[in-house]
């Protein structure tokens, strides 16, 4: 009888909660079709013209530009750097790995906004002051500890002993690593990559202290947008970013399968 | 030939190389965190405590001495404890149906978990103040419901505040939890229940116990995000609720008091940092 009651709250809970976050995203879908500049919902019509303004809102494509370089970028920089590290903590030759790795997430819990100040004076105490050049920098930092906690999550079901075998097999050292390695550690590549550029791509709040008046990232106009005068062209530029990441989210799945993306599920 | 004639002592130098290919690998990331994170924090701590005249403690002295910035100090605690409860609350019994769910279900249940986290944190914030408008969805569903009669003012007071908070960083607390909960074998319920456990005693002192790492991972990420939370209160409740994050914010962008904004960043950092030792303190403790 009470088990019978537990089990129909969780059911209560999990339904609720499917819905409580889902609706400010099909709220802004919504909203991107409003046929008025007012978000008047339910909808009386639909339009799509709120589309065709994005390209003009001020500023838009210099900062949806720098964006894209500072996420790609700092993602790739990331990326060869923590893999790396990561299979130097895996290998187990590393004296003092365990408070490497630590230190090499540790970023991911702390306050983005005091990371953003405590950057903003340390580049300028040491003359560093070139303007999207701070912004790529700061986002490594970023960015790094979600490729450190997926690549070491991942090597540390890689059995290193196959290289090992692949050599002996007669392939070479870097062959070796290219052909057995890299196929096997795929997956956690893919997920550190996208997860890694998210976090830049939408990153506020270390940015907003290193961007001058021409190195504004796309999240920084956007509230802007916000704050100044919102309409349905905001609604409508955050449906495209929102598709575009399902579609990156959708194509990985296929890939790799969508339940390795909790990271901690597996 | 050659290969009998070697030296025994190459071992040595061998598992040295192997060290000092271990630290060439390490060393970019490790100048990324040493030179790009731990030295500018460390800096930070410096910017907070010296002035043109040398050491000075006069920005804590105003933080901590202020009833006003203690207020703004209890804000930050506030909305990080109220959004961490109520995560809490809804996600661990969700957590259970989840781990339940099968096929489809499950599928759609998902999705509705990692969908959010693909959207920015700017725009789910952003679709609260369209909801939480007077003349919002919210309000309309209410009246049309009979619930009330007039509309309530909803945006920019500390329900709309808490209802967004939680909403952007729920993922957060059910994906740790589940990820637990899903692991859970069912036989311990059961052995329990073989046993004469009653079912509160089972949920208690079994499964409550084996759940908890979900539950410390998925609490501490949830305060130490809320707590210094910029965008959520910036935009759902502006000015009338300060928080550590919009006073150091304000110092820097609009006051220029470097020295004021990098103590409110110290005592922030310390939140954090004493929620990260908590966590692993509480996690390695014997159950």
């Amino acid at each position: 009888m009470m088990i019978r009651a537990a089990i129909v709250v969780c059911w209560v809970m999990a339904i609720g909660l499917a819905l409580f976050l889902i609706v400010p995203l099909l709220v802004i879908a919504a909203a991107s079709f409003s046929p008025t500049p007012v978000f008047d919902l339910p909808l009386t019509g639909a339009s799509t013209r709120w589309y065709g303004r994005i390209g003009r809102l001020d500023g838009f494509w210099p900062s949806l530009l720098l964006s894209l370089q500072i996420a790609l970028l700092s993602t790739a920089i990331s990326l060869v750097s923590g893999t790396l590290a990561a299979i130097a903590i895996a290998r187990g030759k590393l004296p003092g790995a365990g408070i490497f790795a630590t230190a090499l997430v540790s970023p991911l819990m702390m306050p983005g906004l005091v990371l953003g100040i405590a950057l903003l004076q340390g580049f300028r105490a040491v003359g560093f002051t070139m303007p999207g050049a701070t912004l790529l920098v700061a986002h490594l930092v970023i960015t790094l500890p979600y490729v450190a906690r997926t690549m070491i999550a991942g090597l540390a079901r890689f059995d290193f002993t196959l290289i090992e075998a692949a050599r002996t097999l007669g392939c070479t050292y870097p062959g070796s690593v290219l052909r057995v390695m890299v196929p096997a550690l795929a997956p956690s590549f893919l997920i550190a990559g996208i997860f890694s550029f998210l976090a830049s791509f939408d990153n506020y709040p270390v940015s907003i202290f290193l961007a001058d008046v021409r190195t504004k990232t796309l999240p920084i106009r956007m509230l802007q947008y916000i704050e100044e005068a919102p309409d349905p062209t905001l609604a409508a530029l955050s449906t495209l970013i929102l598709t575009g990441t399902v579609i990156l989210l959708f194509v990985s799945d296929r890939v790799v399968g969508l339940h390795r993306m909790a990271g901690t599920s597996d | 030939m050659t290969e009998a004639a070697l030296p025994a002592p190459v071992a040595a130098p061998a598992v040295d190389r192997e060290r000092l290919t271990a630290i060439g690998f390490v060393l970019p990331s490790f100048v990324i965190i040493a030179g790009v994170f731990a030295l500018p924090l460390v800096l930070l701590l410096g910017v907070s405590v010296i002035d043109a005249n040398g050491l000075t403690f006069a920005n804590y002295r105003r933080l901590l001495g202020t009833p006003y910035y203690l207020g703004v100090i209890w804000n930050s605690l506030r909305l990080g404890l109220l959004t961490t409860i109520i995560a809490f609350l809804i996600s661990y019994p969700a957590a259970f149906a989840l781990a339940r769910a099968h096929g489809a279900l499950r599928s759609v249940l998902l999705a509705t978990l990692f969908l959010p986290l693909a959207a920015s944190v700017i725009v789910k914030a952003f679709a609260w103040t369209i909801l939480l408008r007077s003349d919002g969805i919210v309000n309309e569903t209410l009246i049309a419901l009979g619930i009330i009669e007039d509309p309530i003012r909803m945006i920019f007071t500390e329900t709309a505040l808490i209802v967004g908070a939680v909403n952007i960083f729920l993922p957060f607390m059910i994906l740790p939890i589940y990820a637990i909960v899903a692991q859970l074998d069912p036989r311990y319920a059961e052995a329990a229940s073989t046993l004469g456990a009653s079912p509160i005693v089972t949920f208690f002192h079994v499964i409550l116990p084996l759940t908890l790492p979900g539950i410390i991972a998925g609490v501490a990420l949830v305060f130490s995000l809320s707590v210094s939370a910029y965008v959520v209160p910036t935009l759902l409740i502006g000015e009338k609720y300060p928080t550590l994050a919009t006073t150091i914010a304000k110092a820097y962008l609009l006051a220029r008091e470097p020295g004021f904004g990098a103590a409110a960043g110290v005592v922030l950092l310390g939140i954090a940092i004493a929620v990260v030792a908590l966590s692993a303190r509480l996690s390695r403790e014997p159950k």
